[in-house]
């Protein structure tokens, strides 16, 4: 039987498609998974068997059209309490852009899904019910996108049907919003009024609501200016790349005929670009060295950013292994043995001072102790600060001292999604039970530690 | 390959990385953190597309080294002839090491007995775990992605089994960042899925630019098959066609390749890549739902069977 070799692509076929990482966020009743189904629906990327699959559903629960919802419902324990129990992830394209959508759910117990979903993405949605307004939930939305450094987010007012399409009661919604979003340091917010069930706004622009003039769901998410991380969260997408980061994975040495003395440190950039001829900065060593060549997956290359995935070579034989930190020696990162970090705890056994965990950092794992928890920050009481809790208890978000057996390179997140963040895991079953982010929890936090109203566990 | 930069207005930043760009650096950099935290990787190597793109990853994420872990196949007895033919190829060609885990052997030594439908993808998942067991593999990569099924879509790339290599949906560790947790106690093994964020499109425009050889099987060709459950099968050994069902030739092509069984050829008349690629983008049904029976079995089989330890 013979072989198929591929025949050349036109290239239009392989035109350069970007791709965008994207969570969304809601509260229970808000319509969330009717307008994810809507999307992937309207961009045509639910396919008929699986159309057919969620009308059969539909019928013998006695629904009249298909539940779009039922889409986005994965698991059987799912769908026999009703509920959404994890993160799931969709994907659908359209011509401009490829998607992968991080869909969590909106219950108050499961602010660790949110946390997850948004650590990859580049947009945050929350969606709100135009009838409620912005409510606790949505605060809590708005304060798990600003503190994991969502770039774009997305505030969708849904059920504009049921409020007439009335203007005032979006622009009030969305001029709170925007304002409380501020305030945690969210340095731009795109308002959109939808209706998720009737279609206004998602895909299609609404026959309903001429006084809107801005783009449909999709065309913001089609045109979206992402850089991959490139330039940082904190500077506009596009503008100079922010200090370069290179954790090595892996070290290679085929040690073959062909190549007896290669030598090459394999990771994915993390952060900024790297170029042949720059002098680097091993860490935590210190050692420096020049960088005297860059392999991109076989192929030479004078460059290279993030998040490409590179092999390095280096001008002087240093002892490198899984674990260093490669950076620009002019922009090498100070290291730690003591990390103050906002933390959000992910899992049931809570977290305690005193405990002894393993931190993984970008490659690296070391030992740490949890030296102090110096607050608590209830997400639905305006921020208010609880001062020296007894311990973090899963879904709690709050800051973290710790103290680590070796130093780190340790960025602080405000700079680096990828290099100021780290897991917290137990060293007795591997469990993960923590997600941290390096430094102060939002950009311009809203006051100072208060009290809260019930404060008496200070 | 190196990365191409977009120039388009709307993309933004020129240091933009095309999708495949992003999805091949993220599988690669999913396949170093494995060579570099577990002590016995292998690869679930099938001559199935999805694990042909696997091994080709491989091949570049260890470049100029040779790929530092085996390959592992489970053969259900029903494969096709074609695709066995381009795997021993493949793995000679590449100087890999190849496991093989035989269904048959186990029903010949009256360890599993036959289905009465003659489907044997279910049969697949003891001769699996007990090769896992046996040679201590402690990650194990599969080419599943996400957009197959719904079941998958819950699925992390790190996913921890247990020694029975059963899937504990609650018991999933929060993936963040891109820190995959892989740490498992003895007898425990981790399934690693670096294609997690890939499409059926993608993985064939990736085919497409990186110009990686397939078996013929995944284009369109003439073939006798007769039609059961609303699929073209091969007939064969394995017990087709039945009484009743009538053999015809037909201009066919598979779109994914598994158990002769249960794995249905689709008319088609995509004789090359950018045909089949035309085809897939027009498509209105799933990959699994237009050719794999044995998902159609229940809503939740999937799910049942990944419990189980299904890959």
């Amino acid at each position: 039987m013979t072989t198929t070799t591929s025949t050349a692509i036109v290239p239009g076929q392989l035109s350069a498609t970007t791709l965008l990482r994207f969570a969304t966020a809601g509260s229970v009743d808000d319509g969330k998974s009717t307008l994810v189904g809507r999307l992937l629906h309207d961009s045509k990327s639910v396919l008929a068997d699986q159309l057919e699959a969620v009308e059969r559903v539909s019928r013998t629960r006695g629904q009249d059209g298909p539940d779009l919802a039922l889409l986005t419902d994965g698991l059987r324990a799912e769908r026999e309490q009703g509920i959404t129990i994890d993160v799931a992830y969709r994907y659908f394209a359209t011509p401009r852009r490829r998607f992968i959508l991080a869909d969590t759910p909106g219950h108050v117990q499961y602010t660790r899904n949110m946390v997850t979903g948004a650590s990859t993405a580049q947009l945050a949605v929350v969606l709100v019910d135009a009838r409620n307004g912005v409510v606790e939930q949505t605060r809590r939305h708005a304060a798990v996108a600003a503190l994991l450094r969502v770039p774009h987010v997305v505030l969708a007012v849904n059920k504009m049907d049921l409020v007439d399409y009335a203007e005032p009661d979006f622009a009030a919604i969305a001029e709170e919003f925007t304002g409380y979003a501020a305030s945690l340091g969210v340095p731009e917010v795109t308002a959109i009024p939808i209706s998720a069930l009737a279609g206004d706004n998602v895909v299609e622009p609404s026959a309903h609501m001429d006084w809107y003039g801005g783009p449909t769901v999709l065309e913001h998410l089609e045109t979206v200016r992402v850089g991959h991380d490139l330039a940082g969260p904190a500077q506009p997408a596009g503008s100079a790349p922010g200090p370069a980061r290179f954790p090595v994975q892996y070290v290679i040495r085929p040690q073959s005929a062909e190549h007896p003395d290669y030598r090459g440190y394999a990771g994915q950039i993390a952060s900024g670009l790297l170029r042949v001829g720059e002098s680097v900065t091993v860490l935590p060593s210190g050692r420096t060295t020049t960088i005297s060549a860059i392999d991109a997956l076989g192929e030479p290359v004078e460059a290279a950013w993030a998040p490409q995935s590179v092999t390095l070579r280096l001008a002087d034989d240093l002892d490198v292994s899984r674990g260093d930190l490669i950076a620009p020696t002019a922009s090498a990162p100070a290291v730690t043995q003591d990390v103050l970090a906002t933390v959000c705890h992910l899992h049931e056994r809570p977290l305690t001072v005193g405990e002894r965990v393993l931190l993984r950092h970008g490659t690296r794992t070391v030992k740490a102790i949890v030296k102090e928890l110096p607050y608590r920050i209830d997400l639905s009481q305006g921020l208010a600060h609880h001062s020296a809790p007894v311990a973090l208890e899963v879904n709690d978000i709050g800051a973290v001292r710790l103290r680590t057996a070796e130093p780190l390179p340790l960025d602080s997140y405000a700079d680096s999604r990828q290099t100021g963040s780290f897991l917290l895991i137990d060293p007795a079953d591997g469990t993960t039970l923590t997600a941290g982010m390096a430094g102060e929890a939002f950009a311009q936090r809203a006051g100072g530690p208060v009290a809260a109203p019930d404060g008496w566990d200070f | 390959m190196t990365a191409t930069v977009e120039q388009t207005g709307t993309a933004g930043s020129p240091y933009a990385l095309t999708h495949l760009d992003v999805l091949e650096s993220e599988a690669v950099h999913i396949m170093r953190e494995v060579a570099g935290e577990f002590e016995r990787p292998v690869l679930l190597f099938s001559g199935g597309k999805d694990s042909i793109v696997m091994l080709h990853l491989a091949v570049k994420a260890f470049w100029p080294a040779a790929v530092p872990f085996p390959l592992l196949h489970v053969d259900t007895g029903h494969n096709f002839p074609e695709v066995l033919d381009f795997r021993d190829r493949t793995v000679a060609e590449h100087g890999l090491r190849l496991h093989v885990a035989s269904v048959q052997e186990y029903i010949d030594a009256g360890r599993l007995r036959e289905r009465p439908d003659g489907t044997r993808n279910p049969l697949q998942t003891l001769p699996l775990t007990e090769a896992i067991q046996r040679h201590r593999f402690d990650a194990v990569f599969g080419g599943g992605r996400r957009d197959e099924e719904k079941a998958r879509a819950k699925e992390r790339v790190f996913s921890l089994r247990d020694e029975f290599s059963q899937w504990d949906p609650r018991r999933q560790r929060p993936e963040l960042w891109s820190l995959y947790n892989g740490r498992h106690a003895p007898g425990e093994h981790v399934r690693v899925f670096p294609l997690s964020n890939w499409t059926e499109l993608d993985v064939w425009q990736y085919i497409a630019r990186e110009r990686i050889p397939l078996p013929s099987i995944y284009f369109a060709h003439e073939r006798e098959v007769f039609r059961r459950a609303g699929m073209w099968l091969t007939p064969g050994e394995w017990g087709g066609p039945g009484d009743g069902e009538r053999v015809e030739t037909r201009r066919v092509r598979y779109r994914t390749v598994g158990d002769m069984s249960c794995t249905g050829a689709v008319d088609s008349d995509a004789a090359d890549l950018d045909a089949v690629i035309a085809e897939i983008a027009a498509s209105r049904l799933t990959e699994r739902g237009a050719t794999r029976a044995d998902d159609k079995l229940s809503e939740a089989a999937m799910e049942d069977r990944k419990r189980e330890g299904y890959f």
